[in-house]
């Protein structure tokens, strides 16, 4: 296959940027998205150009590193990460336009790269239950119900990737905020801080300036692990109930 | 709040001033103004009855709960809510709207929809839209009581609330119909969408099931007023209400 491909080029965090248009050639439709960006590397290398910077790691679709805008959807035209998408998934004599994720609270490090430390530091804020250390207790001592169970274990998919931010006109978190919510909120363990959790993780939500929700739907379309819109619904429902229950 | 990225953990964040806030009060004022609308708009059929029973209905208005209230005083008690939330609504929407703007400085080249509905894309432009109609319809039927049609602004047309409607959507004015639809259609778009959203943002959706009903009370809440409302210009533009 042969490719053009238009890609946001920028040096670093106060570089203006450019989309900067390259020819690629031998394209197999075999390939991963990345492995495709790793054959254009190549061939800068080759021609003593500077490689695009992009993130990926476990490049297996669950550790949530990949990004990109591809056409316009994040993570490409497939329910998968950009590391799971394939090139069968374009035909030969396409253009393709690569962005990084778009948003404040995800400065851009270099090219494709974008910071999104600022999930990290939701999760810092609350996302987590307190338990004492020690021996693993006993699975069976604390029940569990089945739909509640499936539910948290559904939400708990989330990697966190930043695709529903991407995606979102408001540049809001609040699929990936809902997730978490719903996740830990579904589960026994997670009741002692059921209301304190939601409070402080949309308090840094909104600190790091992410946008507020409109309803209309874009995050869960574009999210790869397919986290339903009802995360957002539980997650209002939890804040509603927290300003009730302090 | 805040609308920068920050690097240390926020303490003691306080729900009732969380963005979530900001759209639980915009689902709330969005309620009291589609509970508003389905009565207006049943109070506007009230023109299929004739002149007698409109503009009986529409004194009754003023005289509800006579000697309990003074009259017109259910109007101004509207009056009062209905400004309320129409600043709520509004403000709301401003700082949420420029939370998002803030949010995306550089945008994308190329950016698909593919899931959001037309309606759910035009909330805030059409938002605009209706704000700007209202201003029209209380100028045109309540504080300058504007008669387009013929007779002017004789006291026996605007003091006159059936007269002051027909003249208004006679077929020499056909543009003030197509105004009036126009908005409706900017109604119904706002509703199909809006409806849906407060149910959301109140925390009803929490299955795939409540979800698919929340959409489809977005569907009925929207044709049924905004239907509802375009059949008395519509049949008058006709002469069947005359």
């Amino acid at each position: 296959m042969k490719l053009t491909l238009k890609i946001w080029r920028q040096a670093n965090a106060s570089d203006k940027g450019a989309l900067k248009t390259y020819e690629l050639d031998g394209v197999s439709q075999d390939m991963s998205f990345l492995e495709m960006l790793d054959l254009l590397n190549e061939q800068l290398l080759h021609n003593d150009e500077e490689p695009v910077a992009f993130d990926s790691d476990c490049r297996e679709g669950i550790c949530g590193m990949c990004s990109l805008m591809i056409n316009g959807e994040a993570h490409g035209p497939e329910v998968t990460t950009t590391c799971q998408l394939h090139m069968r998934s374009f035909k030969d004599g396409d253009t393709i336009t690569i962005e990084p994720w778009r948003a404040a609270s995800f400065p851009i490090v270099k090219d494709l790269i974008v910071d999104r430390s600022a999930f990290d530091r939701i999760i810092q804020n609350g996302g987590y239950i307190s338990a004492n250390t020690g021996s693993a207790p006993e699975a069976n001592s604390v029940p569990a119900p089945r739909d509640k169970a499936m539910r948290a274990f559904n939400t708990a998919t989330c990697i966190g990737c930043g695709a529903c931010v991407a995606a979102c006109p408001n540049g809001s978190a609040s699929l990936f905020l809902g997730a978490k919510i719903t996740h830990l909120g579904e589960l026994p363990q997670g009741q002692p801080e059921r209301y304190s959790r939601v409070q402080s993780m949309i308090g840094q939500h909104d600190a790091e300036g992410f946008g507020g929700c409109t309803n209309i739907g874009e995050c869960a379309a574009a999210c790869p692990k397919e986290i339903p819109l009802d995360v957002i619904s539980q997650l209002n429902k939890d804040l509603r109930k927290s300003m009730i229950l302090g | 709040m805040r609308a920068v990225a920050t690097t240390t953990l926020i303490k003691g964040a306080r729900s009732t001033r969380s963005t979530i806030a900001l759209k639980l009060l915009m689902a709330a004022s969005g309620i009291v103004f589609v509970l508003f609308v389905l009565v207006h708009m049943y109070g506007n059929l009230k023109a299929f009855s004739g002149e007698l029973a409109y503009n009986e209905y529409a004194e009754h208005l003023r005289t509800f709960g006579e000697p309990y209230l003074p009259y017109g005083g259910l109007l101004w008690i509207l009056r009062v809510v209905l400004l309320g939330s129409l600043v709520a609504h509004v403000g709301a929407a401003v700082a949420l709207a420029r939370r998002a703007h803030a949010q995306r400085p550089v945008k994308y080249a190329v950016k698909k929809n593919k899931a959001s509905s037309l309606s759910s894309r035009t909330m805030r432009w059409g938002g605009v839209a209706l704000f700007v109609f209202i201003v029209w319809h209380l100028l045109h039927f309540t504080i300058a009581k504007i008669n387009v049609g013929k007779g002017g602004q004789a006291p026996d047309i605007t003091e006159n609330p059936y007269r002051l409607l027909v003249n208004s959507f006679l077929p020499e004015q056909w543009w003030m119909v197509a105004i009036y639809l126009l908005a409706m259609l900017a109604l119904a778009f706002h509703l199909h969408h809006g409806t849906f959203s407060a149910i959301q943002t109140l925390g009803f959706t929490n299955t795939a099931e409540s979800r698919a009903r929340a959409r489809v009370a977005g569907w009925v809440v929207a044709i049924v007023i905004a239907g509802g409302f375009s059949l008395v210009p519509l049949f008058t533009v006709f002469g069947v209400i005359s």
